[in-house]
């Protein structure tokens, strides 16, 4: 149920680009329009969520520690799981957003029956499949900058000769394209397969999927199979890059390609994907635990009703000075 | 004999409650109503306690009962809380907004593990709130409503928050995999204080919370009691050992302040291991006192709300003032410990009228504990044990083959792994771990911790007990273990009931009850008994 819903919304989206562009001719409209606001959408939108969260204090220190505290001088701290200063914490989110650290650490739970018995033991798959779409989503993103900027970076075409190491095809096939949708597919695979995750999950979890698969393989597409112009595709991009936006002389996939992703902008502050700035900010990641070391402040902390000891020397004088137990005041007894 | 009743481990029969069903419903999670089971709900807070700490809603009631006799703006009452909370806490905001439901955490719980209820993945548990959280506070949800996952808030779904979250021992397991460090705990917290806004707690922990207040400890022990306690203590510290220890109570110019949880004042077998506390001062010589208005180190404000955690715990550092010692020592505890080190400075601090806590014995300055100035025990018995300022005999402790659970706080809020291994080790010569995804950060909960550990809650304290019980029954088949220590008073009461249900033979221990063991204190006669008042086994070879 929750698939079909985002998959109708999928079919709509392509359904709008094929009726504007193919039919009602509004190249403009998806061309620039549409990619404008989307940037527009996703620059303000994330701003305004960042400074959200930035704003919100974190009343205490509530770090999740993963390993040996500092604690007695012979005893040696896991400086990067349990971090106790800024260069450490700095190490552990790196390797949280690098490396995905904590999502290495998975395990998988096997109930023998008949036995009665549980067996835990390590389990990489999920971590494995979430580096891999990551990390090649990143690499394909850069490897984008080349319709973006002239002269090409450097950093571009390194990736470029890299990713195509291969030589496969003309023209070349770009193995993080191949991992990027095996990802991504084995991902929604996933989701429909283990039960459980079929049942949390929402319409929301299998979108950005949808979005990001279709992109990719509309993007395959062009390249590979339609063989798009490309240096039609790199004026028409810089063109919007310097505000002399012009539309047109491209195929209606392209513009399929473009509209999802300006969905994918324009969605993206508005939904589960701002895990990719929240992670920064997380405050049982980014924290030191140096608790007892350093007081923290809590900035709206207030007074609170308390119990004082003269209340409770008031209630209990009697039995204190029957049992021996020194007291403040022994004449008002 | 008469029928097993729910409240009653004889009621589950093992291979029943091993038939964990991990299918999920057909109906989805939105419509599959709470099911109040007998053995898996805690009874709510009795009208008088709520009256006595001023909080709202006192009255009578059940959760069996059609109508909770909510307030009449209850739902106004929620929404603003949240409103309040989500501007309050960084953790509350960001964890409703970036979970991806990738469900890395899904199997993470050991109430999941043991039970198979969905809604214990954590993942759900915290979708019980953030559904609420996106329809009436995120535009999406305004606008598309459960198609991106938002539902309204009616009593049905206050009946689940009910539920769920006092089905949640905010152990943070969750939190070591989740790859943004969401920390259910963290999300239980704030429910929890969202439904004591209305009234809907639990006896379990609100007693305990108003016998705080009032008498300074869980128990509602009052001064004259406790020292009749110590008293009882001393006596069979004088049998064992031949000992008189002394007994300071609220004594001023001490120069430490001990704070330990009351658990350990009442019930086996955590009164050892507070006999072992005054064993261990006495040898050492320390210049200490109890203190019977702050004779509580834990703080079951923890599971009430962040104001009730500051109100309790206030007490420690006034006493520590009235009492003009220099610094502070603690004893054996989790959710305490969770306190001490991430809250307590912060809520009633800064402690600058005590001083750096520096060991009397070695001369070790605590640096660790600079600013609280709050020591914990472990640590300073281990700096002890490494400055060889105690005469251990662990053949004392040779019957005994031990492991140790690392009890959820101390690990995963503070990092203490090394402290008690180094301890156990030094008293004990039989010494094993569990398998290595059970122990550490990524330890199992006891199944009744954060005030679930009540007997009317059997069934759930039982299946959440079953992943540690199970990686005890496994070192007790493989390496004959006998004894599981565990640094922590929630564990010595309700881990003795998930060892005698799913490792049967093996039975809980504090650390300081085998420090005062094997410890060989000055003047003691020919050592025969254990504090257990058992004649004590030794390995072959030791006379």
């Amino acid at each position: 149920m929750n698939v079909l819903v985002a998959l109708t919304a999928l079919l709509l989206l392509g359904g709008i680009v094929y009726l504007g562009v193919e039919i009602a001719g509004l190249e403009f409209l998806f061309g620039v329009i549409i990619p404008y606001a989307a940037v527009l959408t996703f620059l303000i939108g994330l701003v305004i969520r960042v400074i959200s969260w930035a704003r919100t204090p974190v009343p205490f220190r509530i770090t999740t520690t993963c390993g040996q505290q500092r604690s007695l001088s012979w005893i040696s701290p896991n400086r990067i799981d349990n971090p106790s200063t800024t260069l450490g914490v700095l190490g552990r989110m790196a390797l949280e957003i690098f490396l995905f650290r904590s999502l290495f650490r998975n395990t998988r739970n096997e109930l023998r029956e008949g036995e009665n018995r549980l067996v835990i033991g390590p389990s990489k798959w999920l971590w494995l499949m979430g580096l891999a779409f990551h990390w090649s989503f990143l690499i394909i993103l850069l490897r984008h900058l080349r319709l973006f900027v002239e002269p090409v970076p450097q950093i571009t075409l390194l990736i470029q000769s890299l990713d195509g190491f291969f030589q496969v095809g003309v023209p070349v096939v770009y193995s993080t394209s191949l991992l990027f949708v095996t990802a991504a597919t084995l991902l929604f695979v996933r989701r429909i397969v283990l039960p459980q995750v079929r049942y949390l999950s929402l319409p929301t979890d299998y979108f950005p999927l949808f979005l990001l698969i279709s992109i990719a393989g509309s993007g395959i597409i062009l390249r590979h199979f339609i063989k798009i112009d490309i240096v039609r595709v790199k004026e028409v991009v810089l063109g919007l890059m310097t505000f002399r936006p012009e539309a047109g002389g491209l195929p209606v996939l392209f513009y399929f390609h473009l509209f999802l992703v300006s969905v994918l902008l324009a969605y993206f502050p508005f939904s589960k994907l701002v895990h990719m700035a929240g992670v920064v900010l997380s405050p049982t990641r980014n924290l030191a635990n140096n608790n007892r070391r350093i007081r923290h402040v809590n900035p709206w902390d207030y007074p609170v009703k308390t119990h004082t000891y003269q209340e409770y020397e008031e209630e209990f004088r009697g039995k204190m000075i029957g049992a021996g137990i020194p007291v403040e005041e022994e004449d008002n007894g | 004999m008469a029928e097993p009743r729910p409240d009653e481990m004889e009621f589950y029969k093992q291979e029943e409650l091993v038939q964990i069903d991990y299918t999920p419903p057909q109906t989805s999670w939105m419509r599959t109503p709470v099911d109040f089971r007998p053995g898996s709900w805690i009874y709510p807070a009795k009208a008088r306690h709520l009256e006595y700490l001023g909080l709202a809603n006192p009255r009578e009631w059940s959760p069996l009962d059609e109508d909770w006799k909510l307030p009449e703006d209850w739902k106004e009452i929620i929404f603003e809380g949240m409103r309040e909370r989500l501007n309050k806490y960084r953790s509350f905001k960001l964890f409703m907004d970036i979970c991806v439901r990738c469900g890395a955490c899904a199997d993470k719980c050991h109430f999941y593990i043991g039970g198979g209820d969905p809604k214990n993945m954590p993942v759900l548990r915290a979708e019980l709130l953030r559904s609420v959280y996106r329809r009436d506070f995120t535009l999406a949800g305004k606008l598309v409503g459960k198609w991106v996952g938002a539902r309204e808030l009616t009593p049905e779904v206050l009946k689940e928050w009910f539920y769920y979250f006092f089905q949640c021992t905010e152990c943070r397991r969750c939190s070591v995999f989740c790859p943004y460090g969401i920390d259910t705990a963290e999300i239980t917290i704030m429910g929890r204080e969202l439904l004591n806004l209305l009234g809907l707690n639990v006896n379990w922990v609100i007693e305990p919370v108003s016998n705080c207040f009032r008498t300074g400890n869980h128990l509602g022990i009052q001064p004259h009691g406790l020292k009749d306690t110590l008293e009882f203590f001393a006596e069979d510290i004088e049998e064992v050992t031949g000992i008189q220890v002394e007994i300071p109570i609220n004594r001023k110019g001490a120069e430490i302040l001990f704070v330990t949880p009351s658990g350990d004042f009442l019930a086996d077998p955590g009164t050892y291991t507070c006999m072992g506390y005054m064993m261990l001062f006495h040898e050492l010589g320390l210049d200490y006192t109890w203190s019977s208005y702050a004779s509580e180190g834990g703080n079951f404000g923890l599971f009430t709300s962040h104001e009730m955690i500051k109100r309790l715990n206030a007490k420690i550092y006034a006493e520590a003032r009235r009492l003009g010692v220099k610094w502070i020592l603690g004893g054996e505890c989790g959710h305490m410990w969770r306190v001490l080190h991430q809250y307590m400075d912060t809520m009633n601090g800064p402690a600058d009228f005590l001083e750096v806590p520096k060991s009397p014995v070695t001369g070790t300055v605590f640096e660790n504990a600079a600013s609280t100035r709050m020591v914990h025990i472990i640590e300073f018995v281990a700096d002890a044990i490494r400055n060889n300022k105690l005469r251990l005999d662990p053949s004392r402790n040779d019957g005994l083959r031990v492991t140790f659970h690392d009890s959820c706080n101390p690990a995963r809020s503070m990092g203490f792994f090394e402290e008690p291994r180094y301890v156990i080790k030094s008293v004990c010569n039989h010494f094993c771990e569990m398998p290595e995804n059970t122990i550490r950060e990524q330890t199992f909960c006891c199944g009744g911790g954060a005030g679930l550990g009540t007997d009317e809650n059997m069934e759930m304290r039982l299946r959440g007990g079953f992943p540690r019980g199970n990686a005890v029954r496994y070192v007790q088949e493989k390496h004959g273990v006998n004894r599981l220590a565990c640094i922590c008073a929630i564990d010595r009461a309700t881990l003795s009931t998930v060892c005698d249900y799913w490792a049967p033979g093996v039975e809980v221990t504090g650390i300081h009850e085998l420090v005062a063991n094997a410890m060989v204190m000055e003047g003691e006669k020919e050592r025969t008994l254990n504090l257990r008042l058992e004649p004590i086994e030794r390995g072959e070879g030791v006379s």
